[in-house]
Protein backbone atom coordinates (compact mmCIF):
# COMPACT_ATOMS: atom_id res chain seq x y z
CA UNK A 1 0.00 0.00 0.00
CA UNK A 2 2.07 2.92 -1.25
CA UNK A 3 -0.47 5.43 0.03
CA UNK A 4 -0.22 4.26 3.61
CA UNK A 5 3.56 4.11 3.39
CA UNK A 6 3.84 7.69 2.28
CA UNK A 7 1.62 8.79 5.19
CA UNK A 8 3.95 6.94 7.48
CA UNK A 9 7.04 8.49 5.94
CA UNK A 10 5.50 11.92 6.18
CA UNK A 11 4.68 11.29 9.82
CA UNK A 12 8.23 10.22 10.58
CA UNK A 13 9.61 13.26 8.81
CA UNK A 14 7.31 15.57 10.80
CA UNK A 15 8.33 13.88 13.99
CA UNK A 16 12.03 14.25 13.16
CA UNK A 17 11.51 17.91 12.37
CA UNK A 18 9.71 18.39 15.68
CA UNK A 19 12.68 16.95 17.54
CA UNK A 20 15.02 19.59 16.11
CA UNK A 21 13.68 22.62 18.04
CA UNK A 22 13.49 20.49 21.19
CA UNK A 23 17.13 19.58 20.72
CA UNK A 24 18.10 23.20 20.15
CA UNK A 25 16.25 24.38 23.25
CA UNK A 26 17.80 21.53 25.25
CA UNK A 27 21.31 22.61 24.23
CA UNK A 28 20.44 26.16 25.22
CA UNK A 29 19.20 25.03 28.64
CA UNK A 30 22.40 23.06 29.23
CA UNK A 31 24.51 25.98 28.07
CA UNK A 32 22.58 28.42 30.26
CA UNK A 33 23.10 26.18 33.34
CA UNK A 34 26.59 27.59 33.74
CA UNK A 35 25.24 31.12 33.85
CA UNK A 36 23.16 30.27 36.91
CA UNK A 37 26.38 30.31 38.92
CA UNK A 38 26.58 33.23 41.26
CA UNK A 39 29.23 35.65 39.96
CA UNK A 40 31.75 35.29 37.16
CA UNK A 41 31.53 31.90 35.40
CA UNK A 42 35.24 32.04 34.62
CA UNK A 43 36.10 32.16 38.31
CA UNK A 44 33.59 29.38 38.98
CA UNK A 45 35.16 27.27 36.23
CA UNK A 46 38.71 27.93 37.38
CA UNK A 47 38.12 26.38 40.79
CA UNK A 48 40.10 27.49 43.80
CA UNK A 49 42.87 30.12 43.61
CA UNK A 50 43.09 30.60 39.83
CA UNK A 51 46.04 32.32 38.18
CA UNK A 52 45.27 35.20 35.77
CA UNK A 53 46.71 33.11 32.91
CA UNK A 54 44.42 30.21 33.76
CA UNK A 55 41.42 32.55 33.89
CA UNK A 56 42.32 33.99 30.48
CA UNK A 57 42.60 30.48 29.06
CA UNK A 58 39.17 29.53 30.40
CA UNK A 59 37.64 32.76 29.11
CA UNK A 60 38.99 31.94 25.70
CA UNK A 61 37.87 28.30 25.64
CA UNK A 62 34.33 29.13 26.71
CA UNK A 63 34.30 32.40 24.79
CA UNK A 64 33.36 34.23 27.98
CA UNK A 65 34.77 37.45 26.53
CA UNK A 66 32.15 37.27 23.77
CA UNK A 67 28.49 38.29 23.94
CA UNK A 68 26.05 35.71 25.31
CA UNK A 69 24.86 34.46 21.92
CA UNK A 70 28.43 34.11 20.70
CA UNK A 71 29.25 32.00 23.75
CA UNK A 72 26.27 29.80 22.97
CA UNK A 73 27.41 29.44 19.37
CA UNK A 74 30.86 28.42 20.51
CA UNK A 75 29.42 25.92 22.98
CA UNK A 76 27.24 24.42 20.22
CA UNK A 77 30.20 24.28 17.84
CA UNK A 78 32.31 22.48 20.43
CA UNK A 79 29.45 20.15 21.39
CA UNK A 80 28.89 19.27 17.74
CA UNK A 81 32.55 18.26 17.64
CA UNK A 82 32.07 16.07 20.73
CA UNK A 83 33.95 18.53 22.91
CA UNK A 84 32.14 19.30 26.15
CA UNK A 85 35.22 20.60 27.94
CA UNK A 86 37.30 18.96 30.63
CA UNK A 87 36.28 17.90 34.09
CA UNK A 88 37.58 20.43 36.62
CA UNK A 89 38.11 17.58 39.01
CA UNK A 90 39.81 14.80 37.04
CA UNK A 91 41.06 16.85 34.09
CA UNK A 92 39.68 14.20 31.73
CA UNK A 93 37.64 15.27 28.71
CA UNK A 94 33.98 15.14 29.76
CA UNK A 95 33.01 13.17 26.64
CA UNK A 96 35.57 10.45 27.43
CA UNK A 97 34.17 10.02 30.93
CA UNK A 98 30.59 9.90 29.64
CA UNK A 99 31.36 7.32 26.96
CA UNK A 100 33.22 5.22 29.52
CA UNK A 101 30.56 5.39 32.25
CA UNK A 102 27.34 5.35 30.26
CA UNK A 103 27.25 1.54 29.66
CA UNK A 104 26.98 0.86 33.42
CA UNK A 105 23.97 3.15 33.65
CA UNK A 106 22.28 1.83 30.51
CA UNK A 107 22.72 -1.78 31.65
CA UNK A 108 20.93 -1.08 34.93
CA UNK A 109 18.13 0.87 33.22
CA UNK A 110 17.61 -1.76 30.49
CA UNK A 111 17.60 -4.55 33.07
CA UNK A 112 15.14 -2.60 35.23
CA UNK A 113 12.83 -1.96 32.26
CA UNK A 114 12.83 -5.67 31.36
CA UNK A 115 12.07 -6.64 34.97
CA UNK A 116 9.27 -4.06 35.13
CA UNK A 117 7.70 -5.41 31.95
CA UNK A 118 8.16 -9.06 32.91
CA UNK A 119 6.42 -8.56 36.26
CA UNK A 120 4.16 -5.60 35.55
CA UNK A 121 2.49 -6.80 32.35
CA UNK A 122 1.16 -10.19 33.57
CA UNK A 123 0.03 -8.71 36.88
CA UNK A 124 -1.63 -5.73 35.22
CA UNK A 125 -3.47 -7.97 32.74
CA UNK A 126 -4.52 -10.42 35.43
CA UNK A 127 -5.84 -7.61 37.64
CA UNK A 128 -7.88 -6.14 34.77
CA UNK A 129 -9.26 -9.56 33.83
CA UNK A 130 -10.54 -10.12 37.37
CA UNK A 131 -11.53 -6.60 38.32
CA UNK A 132 -12.49 -6.33 41.98
CA UNK A 133 -10.99 -9.72 42.91
CA UNK A 134 -8.50 -10.22 45.75
CA UNK A 135 -5.73 -10.32 43.15
CA UNK A 136 -6.88 -6.99 41.73
CA UNK A 137 -6.88 -5.41 45.19
CA UNK A 138 -3.40 -6.79 45.85
CA UNK A 139 -2.04 -5.51 42.52
CA UNK A 140 -3.63 -2.09 43.02
CA UNK A 141 -2.21 -1.75 46.53
CA UNK A 142 1.21 -2.94 45.37
CA UNK A 143 1.28 -0.37 42.59
CA UNK A 144 0.25 2.52 44.83
CA UNK A 145 3.05 1.56 47.23
CA UNK A 146 5.45 1.10 44.32
CA UNK A 147 4.97 4.59 42.91
CA UNK A 148 5.44 6.18 46.34
CA UNK A 149 8.35 4.14 47.68
CA UNK A 150 11.66 6.02 47.83
CA UNK A 151 13.50 3.72 45.43
CA UNK A 152 16.91 4.35 46.99
CA UNK A 153 15.51 3.35 50.37
CA UNK A 154 14.17 0.18 48.77
CA UNK A 155 17.67 -0.25 47.35
CA UNK A 156 19.11 -0.02 50.88
CA UNK A 157 16.68 -2.67 52.11
CA UNK A 158 17.72 -4.95 49.24
CA UNK A 159 21.41 -4.45 50.07
CA UNK A 160 20.81 -5.08 53.74
CA UNK A 161 18.95 -8.35 53.10
CA UNK A 162 20.34 -9.85 49.92
CA UNK A 163 23.90 -8.58 50.00
CA UNK A 164 24.87 -8.06 53.66
CA UNK A 165 22.80 -10.80 55.32
CA UNK A 166 22.39 -13.48 52.65
CA UNK A 167 25.39 -12.64 50.47
CA UNK A 168 23.60 -13.54 47.23
CA UNK A 169 24.66 -10.41 45.40
CA UNK A 170 27.55 -7.97 45.76
CA UNK A 171 26.61 -4.96 47.90
CA UNK A 172 28.45 -2.41 45.79
CA UNK A 173 30.43 -1.98 42.59
CA UNK A 174 29.90 -2.90 38.96
CA UNK A 175 31.68 -5.02 36.36
CA UNK A 176 31.95 -4.02 32.69
CA UNK A 177 29.49 -6.11 30.68
CA UNK A 178 32.02 -6.59 27.87
CA UNK A 179 34.52 -8.24 30.20
CA UNK A 180 32.27 -10.40 32.34
CA UNK A 181 28.60 -10.47 31.30
CA UNK A 182 27.50 -12.77 34.12
CA UNK A 183 29.28 -10.74 36.78
CA UNK A 184 27.91 -7.54 35.28
CA UNK A 185 24.34 -8.85 35.44
CA UNK A 186 24.89 -10.10 38.98
CA UNK A 187 26.01 -6.68 40.22
CA UNK A 188 23.26 -4.96 38.24
CA UNK A 189 20.49 -7.15 39.70
CA UNK A 190 19.82 -5.36 42.99
CA UNK A 191 20.01 -1.85 41.50
CA UNK A 192 17.64 -2.95 38.74
CA UNK A 193 15.15 -4.41 41.20
CA UNK A 194 15.28 -1.14 43.13
CA UNK A 195 14.50 0.86 39.98
CA UNK A 196 11.77 -1.53 38.90
CA UNK A 197 9.87 -0.80 42.15
CA UNK A 198 8.24 2.20 40.53
CA UNK A 199 8.64 0.78 37.02
CA UNK A 200 6.44 -2.24 37.49
CA UNK A 201 4.03 -0.25 39.63
CA UNK A 202 3.53 2.25 36.83
CA UNK A 203 3.11 -0.48 34.19
CA UNK A 204 0.61 -2.42 36.32
CA UNK A 205 -1.40 0.70 37.09
CA UNK A 206 -1.64 2.09 33.59
CA UNK A 207 -2.11 -1.28 31.91
CA UNK A 208 -4.87 -2.25 34.31
CA UNK A 209 -6.62 1.09 33.75
CA UNK A 210 -6.33 0.80 29.95
CA UNK A 211 -7.62 -2.77 29.85
CA UNK A 212 -10.47 -2.13 32.26
CA UNK A 213 -11.55 0.67 29.93
CA UNK A 214 -11.36 -1.64 26.89
CA UNK A 215 -13.30 -4.36 28.67
CA UNK A 216 -16.11 -1.98 29.60
CA UNK A 217 -16.33 -0.48 26.10
CA UNK A 218 -19.48 -1.04 24.00
CA UNK A 219 -17.79 -3.23 21.39
CA UNK A 220 -16.51 -5.62 24.03
CA UNK A 221 -20.01 -5.77 25.51
CA UNK A 222 -21.24 -6.78 22.07
CA UNK A 223 -18.60 -9.46 21.79
CA UNK A 224 -19.56 -10.74 25.20
CA UNK A 225 -23.21 -10.78 24.20
CA UNK A 226 -22.18 -12.92 21.25
CA UNK A 227 -20.85 -15.41 23.76
CA UNK A 228 -17.11 -14.79 23.77
CA UNK A 229 -15.40 -15.32 27.11
CA UNK A 230 -13.56 -12.46 28.84
CA UNK A 231 -10.33 -14.35 28.38
CA UNK A 232 -10.56 -14.67 24.62
CA UNK A 233 -11.69 -11.06 24.30
CA UNK A 234 -8.69 -10.03 26.32
CA UNK A 235 -6.35 -12.08 24.14
CA UNK A 236 -7.77 -10.97 20.81
CA UNK A 237 -8.64 -7.34 21.48
CA UNK A 238 -6.65 -6.36 24.52
CA UNK A 239 -3.21 -7.26 23.23
CA UNK A 240 -2.81 -4.31 20.94
CA UNK A 241 -3.74 -2.07 23.85
CA UNK A 242 -1.15 -3.81 25.96
CA UNK A 243 1.52 -3.02 23.39
CA UNK A 244 0.60 0.64 23.06
CA UNK A 245 0.14 1.25 26.77
CA UNK A 246 3.41 -0.47 27.63
CA UNK A 247 5.20 1.55 24.98
CA UNK A 248 3.86 4.82 26.39
CA UNK A 249 4.81 3.85 29.93
CA UNK A 250 8.27 2.73 28.82
CA UNK A 251 8.90 6.18 27.35
CA UNK A 252 7.99 7.75 30.68
CA UNK A 253 9.90 5.17 32.71
CA UNK A 254 13.05 5.38 30.65
CA UNK A 255 13.30 9.07 31.49
CA UNK A 256 12.52 8.54 35.18
CA UNK A 257 14.83 5.55 35.56
CA UNK A 258 17.75 7.36 33.96
CA UNK A 259 17.17 10.15 36.47
CA UNK A 260 16.81 7.76 39.38
CA UNK A 261 20.21 6.22 38.64
CA UNK A 262 21.69 9.42 40.09
CA UNK A 263 20.68 8.20 43.55
CA UNK A 264 20.64 4.43 43.02
CA UNK A 265 24.18 4.44 41.66
CA UNK A 266 25.24 6.27 44.80
CA UNK A 267 23.75 3.50 46.96
CA UNK A 268 25.54 0.76 45.03
CA UNK A 269 28.72 2.74 44.23
CA UNK A 270 28.20 2.09 40.50
CA UNK A 271 30.62 4.25 38.47
CA UNK A 272 27.91 5.22 35.96
CA UNK A 273 26.81 8.56 34.61
CA UNK A 274 24.43 9.08 37.54
CA UNK A 275 27.34 8.95 39.97
CA UNK A 276 29.22 11.36 37.71
CA UNK A 277 26.43 13.93 37.99
CA UNK A 278 26.03 13.51 41.75
CA UNK A 279 29.78 13.83 42.33
CA UNK A 280 30.07 16.73 39.91
CA UNK A 281 27.26 18.52 41.76
CA UNK A 282 29.02 18.09 45.11
CA UNK A 283 32.41 19.14 43.63
CA UNK A 284 30.97 22.05 41.60
CA UNK A 285 32.50 20.47 38.49
CA UNK A 286 30.50 22.58 36.02
CA UNK A 287 31.65 21.12 32.69
CA UNK A 288 30.92 17.61 33.99
CA UNK A 289 27.45 18.65 35.21
CA UNK A 290 26.68 20.25 31.84
CA UNK A 291 28.05 17.36 29.82
CA UNK A 292 26.37 14.58 31.75
CA UNK A 293 23.00 16.34 31.95
CA UNK A 294 23.22 17.02 28.22
CA UNK A 295 24.11 13.41 27.42
CA UNK A 296 21.08 12.13 29.32
CA UNK A 297 18.78 14.63 27.61
CA UNK A 298 20.11 13.54 24.21
CA UNK A 299 19.44 9.90 25.06
CA UNK A 300 15.90 10.69 26.22
CA UNK A 301 15.14 12.72 23.08
CA UNK A 302 16.44 9.85 20.91
CA UNK A 303 14.42 7.30 22.89
CA UNK A 304 11.24 9.37 22.57
CA UNK A 305 11.78 9.55 18.83
CA UNK A 306 12.24 5.79 18.62
CA UNK A 307 9.07 5.24 20.64
CA UNK A 308 7.08 7.54 18.37
CA UNK A 309 8.31 5.55 15.39
CA UNK A 310 7.24 2.31 17.05
CA UNK A 311 3.83 3.86 17.71
CA UNK A 312 3.21 4.34 14.02
CA UNK A 313 4.00 0.65 13.54
CA UNK A 314 1.82 -0.57 16.40
CA UNK A 315 -1.18 1.71 16.22
CA UNK A 316 -2.92 1.97 12.85
CA UNK A 317 -4.92 4.93 14.13
CA UNK A 318 -1.77 7.06 14.28
CA UNK A 319 -1.28 6.86 10.53
CA UNK A 320 -4.86 7.61 9.69
CA UNK B 1 -17.00 17.17 51.89
CA UNK B 2 -19.29 14.25 51.13
CA UNK B 3 -16.51 13.29 48.77
CA UNK B 4 -14.24 12.39 51.72
CA UNK B 5 -16.92 10.35 53.41
CA UNK B 6 -17.38 8.22 50.32
CA UNK B 7 -13.66 7.64 49.78
CA UNK B 8 -12.13 6.02 52.83
CA UNK B 9 -8.61 5.98 51.43
CA UNK B 10 -8.68 9.71 50.80
CA UNK B 11 -10.10 10.37 54.26
CA UNK B 12 -7.42 8.29 55.97
CA UNK B 13 -4.76 10.04 53.86
CA UNK B 14 -6.05 13.48 54.73
CA UNK B 15 -6.22 12.61 58.43
CA UNK B 16 -2.66 11.28 58.27
CA UNK B 17 -1.40 14.45 56.61
CA UNK B 18 -3.20 16.73 59.05
CA UNK B 19 -1.71 14.84 62.00
CA UNK B 20 1.72 14.88 60.36
CA UNK B 21 1.60 18.62 59.77
CA UNK B 22 0.38 19.12 63.35
CA UNK B 23 3.25 17.04 64.72
CA UNK B 24 5.74 18.90 62.52
CA UNK B 25 4.46 22.29 63.70
CA UNK B 26 4.46 21.17 67.34
CA UNK B 27 7.89 19.51 67.07
CA UNK B 28 9.40 21.51 69.98
CA UNK B 29 6.55 20.33 72.23
CA UNK B 30 6.01 16.74 71.14
CA UNK B 31 9.51 15.50 70.41
CA UNK B 32 10.99 13.70 73.44
CA UNK B 33 14.52 15.05 72.92
CA UNK B 34 16.13 18.00 71.16
CA UNK B 35 16.90 16.90 67.57
CA UNK B 36 20.64 17.57 67.84
CA UNK B 37 21.12 16.40 71.41
CA UNK B 38 23.99 13.91 71.27
CA UNK B 39 24.72 11.10 73.67
CA UNK B 40 27.95 9.50 72.52
CA UNK B 41 27.61 6.80 75.16
CA UNK B 42 24.44 5.55 73.46
CA UNK B 43 25.08 5.50 69.70
CA UNK B 44 23.19 3.29 67.20
CA UNK B 45 21.07 1.82 69.98
CA UNK B 46 18.10 -0.38 69.14
CA UNK B 47 14.60 0.69 70.13
CA UNK B 48 14.09 0.98 73.88
CA UNK B 49 11.79 2.69 76.39
CA UNK B 50 14.13 5.69 76.52
CA UNK B 51 14.50 5.88 72.72
CA UNK B 52 11.38 4.47 71.06
CA UNK B 53 13.03 4.23 67.63
CA UNK B 54 16.63 3.90 68.83
CA UNK B 55 19.48 6.34 68.28
CA UNK B 56 21.68 7.33 65.35
CA UNK B 57 25.48 7.22 65.01
CA UNK B 58 25.88 10.30 67.22
CA UNK B 59 23.48 9.04 69.86
CA UNK B 60 20.68 11.36 68.79
CA UNK B 61 17.13 10.19 69.39
CA UNK B 62 15.71 8.86 66.10
CA UNK B 63 12.07 9.60 66.94
CA UNK B 64 12.90 13.24 67.74
CA UNK B 65 14.87 13.60 64.53
CA UNK B 66 12.02 12.00 62.62
CA UNK B 67 9.60 14.58 64.04
CA UNK B 68 11.95 17.50 63.33
CA UNK B 69 12.79 15.97 59.97
CA UNK B 70 9.09 16.12 59.06
CA UNK B 71 9.45 19.90 59.30
CA UNK B 72 12.30 20.14 56.79
CA UNK B 73 10.86 17.51 54.49
CA UNK B 74 7.37 19.03 54.38
CA UNK B 75 8.72 22.58 54.14
CA UNK B 76 10.96 21.47 51.27
CA UNK B 77 8.12 19.76 49.38
CA UNK B 78 5.78 22.72 49.78
CA UNK B 79 8.50 25.18 48.73
CA UNK B 80 9.33 23.16 45.60
CA UNK B 81 5.69 22.85 44.56
CA UNK B 82 5.05 26.53 45.28
CA UNK B 83 7.92 27.45 42.94
CA UNK B 84 6.60 25.05 40.31
CA UNK B 85 3.17 26.72 40.55
CA UNK B 86 4.60 30.24 40.44
CA UNK B 87 6.52 29.42 37.27
CA UNK B 88 4.27 26.85 35.63
CA UNK B 89 0.86 28.51 35.91
CA UNK B 90 1.74 31.92 34.38
CA UNK B 91 3.83 30.26 31.67
CA UNK B 92 1.00 27.87 30.83
CA UNK B 93 -1.49 30.76 30.67
CA UNK B 94 0.87 32.74 28.43
CA UNK B 95 1.22 29.76 26.08
CA UNK B 96 -2.53 29.30 25.88
CA UNK B 97 -3.46 32.96 25.48
CA UNK B 98 -0.38 34.61 24.00
CA UNK B 99 -0.93 33.67 20.37
CA UNK B 100 0.59 31.15 18.01
CA UNK B 101 4.27 32.03 18.32
CA UNK B 102 4.26 32.33 22.09
CA UNK B 103 2.59 28.93 22.18
CA UNK B 104 5.13 27.31 19.85
CA UNK B 105 8.08 28.81 21.69
CA UNK B 106 6.80 27.86 25.13
CA UNK B 107 5.64 24.39 24.07
CA UNK B 108 9.02 23.49 22.58
CA UNK B 109 10.74 24.77 25.72
CA UNK B 110 8.42 22.60 27.82
CA UNK B 111 9.17 19.58 25.60
CA UNK B 112 12.88 20.23 25.93
CA UNK B 113 12.72 20.61 29.72
CA UNK B 114 10.72 17.40 29.99
CA UNK B 115 13.48 15.59 28.06
CA UNK B 116 15.76 16.07 31.04
CA UNK B 117 15.25 13.43 33.69
CA UNK B 118 13.79 15.60 36.48
CA UNK B 119 16.03 14.45 39.30
CA UNK B 120 19.13 14.74 37.13
CA UNK B 121 18.33 18.30 36.17
CA UNK B 122 17.54 19.12 39.81
CA UNK B 123 20.88 17.64 40.92
CA UNK B 124 22.67 19.57 38.19
CA UNK B 125 20.95 22.87 38.98
CA UNK B 126 21.63 22.40 42.71
CA UNK B 127 25.28 21.77 41.90
CA UNK B 128 25.42 25.01 39.96
CA UNK B 129 23.40 27.11 42.44
CA UNK B 130 25.26 25.67 45.42
CA UNK B 131 24.12 22.96 47.83
CA UNK B 132 21.48 23.59 50.48
CA UNK B 133 17.85 22.76 51.06
CA UNK B 134 16.42 25.99 49.61
CA UNK B 135 18.57 25.87 46.46
CA UNK B 136 17.78 22.19 46.05
CA UNK B 137 14.06 22.82 46.25
CA UNK B 138 14.26 25.78 43.85
CA UNK B 139 15.89 23.34 41.44
CA UNK B 140 13.17 20.74 42.01
CA UNK B 141 10.50 23.41 41.57
CA UNK B 142 12.04 24.50 38.27
CA UNK B 143 12.15 20.92 36.99
CA UNK B 144 8.52 20.31 38.03
CA UNK B 145 7.19 23.53 36.49
CA UNK B 146 6.94 22.31 32.86
CA UNK B 147 4.42 19.63 33.89
CA UNK B 148 2.15 22.28 35.37
CA UNK B 149 2.73 24.65 32.46
CA UNK B 150 1.69 21.94 30.00
CA UNK B 151 -1.44 21.17 32.00
CA UNK B 152 -2.47 24.83 32.36
CA UNK B 153 -1.79 25.42 28.67
CA UNK B 154 -4.08 22.62 27.55
CA UNK B 155 -6.83 23.74 29.95
CA UNK B 156 -6.42 27.31 28.73
CA UNK B 157 -6.79 26.24 25.11
CA UNK B 158 -10.11 24.67 26.05
CA UNK B 159 -11.20 27.57 28.25
CA UNK B 160 -10.42 30.41 25.89
CA UNK B 161 -13.06 29.22 23.42
CA UNK B 162 -15.84 29.34 26.02
CA UNK B 163 -18.73 31.67 25.49
CA UNK B 164 -18.17 33.62 28.71
CA UNK B 165 -14.58 34.32 27.63
CA UNK B 166 -15.84 35.70 24.31
CA UNK B 167 -18.35 37.76 26.27
CA UNK B 168 -15.61 39.19 28.46
CA UNK B 169 -13.65 40.06 25.36
CA UNK B 170 -16.65 41.88 23.92
CA UNK B 171 -16.85 43.90 27.14
CA UNK B 172 -13.25 44.93 26.53
CA UNK B 173 -11.85 43.14 29.55
CA UNK B 174 -8.05 43.32 29.60
CA UNK B 175 -6.15 40.17 28.58
CA UNK B 176 -4.78 39.91 32.13
CA UNK B 177 -8.28 40.10 33.58
CA UNK B 178 -9.53 37.48 31.13
CA UNK B 179 -6.63 35.21 32.04
CA UNK B 180 -7.01 35.57 35.80
CA UNK B 181 -10.77 35.93 36.21
CA UNK B 182 -12.19 33.81 33.42
CA UNK B 183 -9.67 31.24 32.23
CA UNK B 184 -7.61 30.41 35.29
CA UNK B 185 -10.46 29.44 37.63
CA UNK B 186 -11.51 26.72 35.21
CA UNK B 187 -7.98 25.45 34.86
CA UNK B 188 -7.53 25.21 38.63
CA UNK B 189 -9.18 21.90 39.55
CA UNK B 190 -6.75 19.71 37.56
CA UNK B 191 -3.92 21.92 38.78
CA UNK B 192 -4.90 21.20 42.37
CA UNK B 193 -4.88 17.47 41.61
CA UNK B 194 -1.44 17.83 40.07
CA UNK B 195 -0.20 19.82 43.08
CA UNK B 196 -1.10 16.94 45.35
CA UNK B 197 0.74 14.46 43.11
CA UNK B 198 3.72 16.82 42.79
CA UNK B 199 3.95 17.11 46.58
CA UNK B 200 4.63 13.37 46.67
CA UNK B 201 7.23 13.77 43.93
CA UNK B 202 8.87 16.70 45.74
CA UNK B 203 9.05 14.71 48.96
CA UNK B 204 10.91 11.93 47.15
CA UNK B 205 13.13 14.52 45.46
CA UNK B 206 14.02 16.13 48.81
CA UNK B 207 14.89 12.73 50.20
CA UNK B 208 17.04 11.98 47.13
CA UNK B 209 18.87 15.33 47.16
CA UNK B 210 19.51 15.21 50.90
CA UNK B 211 20.64 11.60 50.55
CA UNK B 212 23.25 12.79 48.05
CA UNK B 213 24.32 15.55 50.45
CA UNK B 214 22.95 18.29 48.19
CA UNK B 215 19.91 19.21 50.26
CA UNK B 216 19.70 19.68 54.00
CA UNK B 217 23.10 20.23 55.60
CA UNK B 218 24.15 18.72 58.96
CA UNK B 219 23.15 18.85 61.71
CA UNK B 220 19.62 19.69 60.47
CA UNK B 221 17.38 16.63 60.29
CA UNK B 222 15.38 15.70 57.23
CA UNK B 223 14.10 12.30 56.22
CA UNK B 224 16.53 12.12 53.32
CA UNK B 225 19.47 13.16 55.47
CA UNK B 226 18.50 10.52 58.04
CA UNK B 227 18.47 7.89 55.29
CA UNK B 228 21.95 8.99 54.22
CA UNK B 229 23.31 8.53 57.76
CA UNK B 230 21.53 5.22 58.17
CA UNK B 231 23.10 4.10 54.88
CA UNK B 232 26.59 4.68 56.26
CA UNK B 233 25.90 2.46 59.27
CA UNK B 234 23.75 -0.07 57.47
CA UNK B 235 25.92 -3.05 58.41
CA UNK B 236 25.90 -2.27 62.16
CA UNK B 237 22.41 -0.84 62.65
CA UNK B 238 20.17 -1.77 59.71
CA UNK B 239 17.04 -0.89 61.71
CA UNK B 240 17.91 2.83 61.55
CA UNK B 241 16.92 3.09 57.89
CA UNK B 242 13.31 2.04 58.45
CA UNK B 243 11.75 5.01 60.32
CA UNK B 244 12.66 7.72 57.76
CA UNK B 245 11.97 5.39 54.81
CA UNK B 246 8.53 4.45 56.08
CA UNK B 247 7.80 8.12 56.82
CA UNK B 248 8.57 9.11 53.22
CA UNK B 249 6.62 6.15 51.84
CA UNK B 250 3.46 6.80 53.87
CA UNK B 251 3.49 10.55 53.28
CA UNK B 252 4.02 10.16 49.53
CA UNK B 253 1.24 7.56 49.40
CA UNK B 254 -1.08 9.94 51.24
CA UNK B 255 -0.39 12.82 48.81
CA UNK B 256 -0.91 10.46 45.85
CA UNK B 257 -4.12 8.97 47.24
CA UNK B 258 -5.53 12.43 47.89
CA UNK B 259 -4.61 13.59 44.39
CA UNK B 260 -6.09 10.53 42.73
CA UNK B 261 -9.26 10.76 44.75
CA UNK B 262 -9.72 14.39 43.71
CA UNK B 263 -9.01 13.44 40.12
CA UNK B 264 -11.73 10.80 40.05
CA UNK B 265 -14.06 13.34 41.63
CA UNK B 266 -13.39 15.75 38.76
CA UNK B 267 -13.56 13.11 36.07
CA UNK B 268 -16.62 10.95 36.70
CA UNK B 269 -15.66 8.74 33.75
CA UNK B 270 -12.56 7.59 35.59
CA UNK B 271 -14.45 6.85 38.79
CA UNK B 272 -14.60 3.18 39.54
Amino acid sequence: MPDKLSTRVRLLRDRLLQAVPVLVVATFIVFALLHLTPGDPAIALAGEAPTPAHLAEIRQFYGLDQPFIGQYGLWLWNAAHADLGRSMFSGEPVVTTIVHDLPYTLLVVAYALLLSIAIGVPLGVAAAAREGSALDVAVTSLSSAGVAVPYFWFAMILVSIFALQLGWFPATGAVPFSQDPVGALRSATLPSIALSSFGMAEIMRQLRAALVEVLSSPYVRTLRAKGLSSRSILWKHGLRNVGITVLTVIGLLFNRMLGATVVVEAVFAIPGIGSDIAQAAVNKDYPMIQGAVFALALIVIAANLLIDILYTVLDPRVTR
Amino acid sequence: MTWLRSDRRAMVSLAFLVILIGVALLAPVVSPYAPNEQDLSATLEPASAAHLLGTDDLGRDTLSRLIWGARSSLYASILAVLIAVLIGVPVGLAAGLGGKWADIGISRTIDALLSFPAITLAVGVTGVLGVGLTNGMIAVGITFSPQLARLVRSRTLVGRGELYVDAARVYNASPLRIALRHVLPNAMPPVIVQISLLLAGALLAEAALSFLGLGVQPPTASWGAMLARAYNYMDVAPAQMYPPGVAVLLTAMAFNALGESMRSLLDPMARR
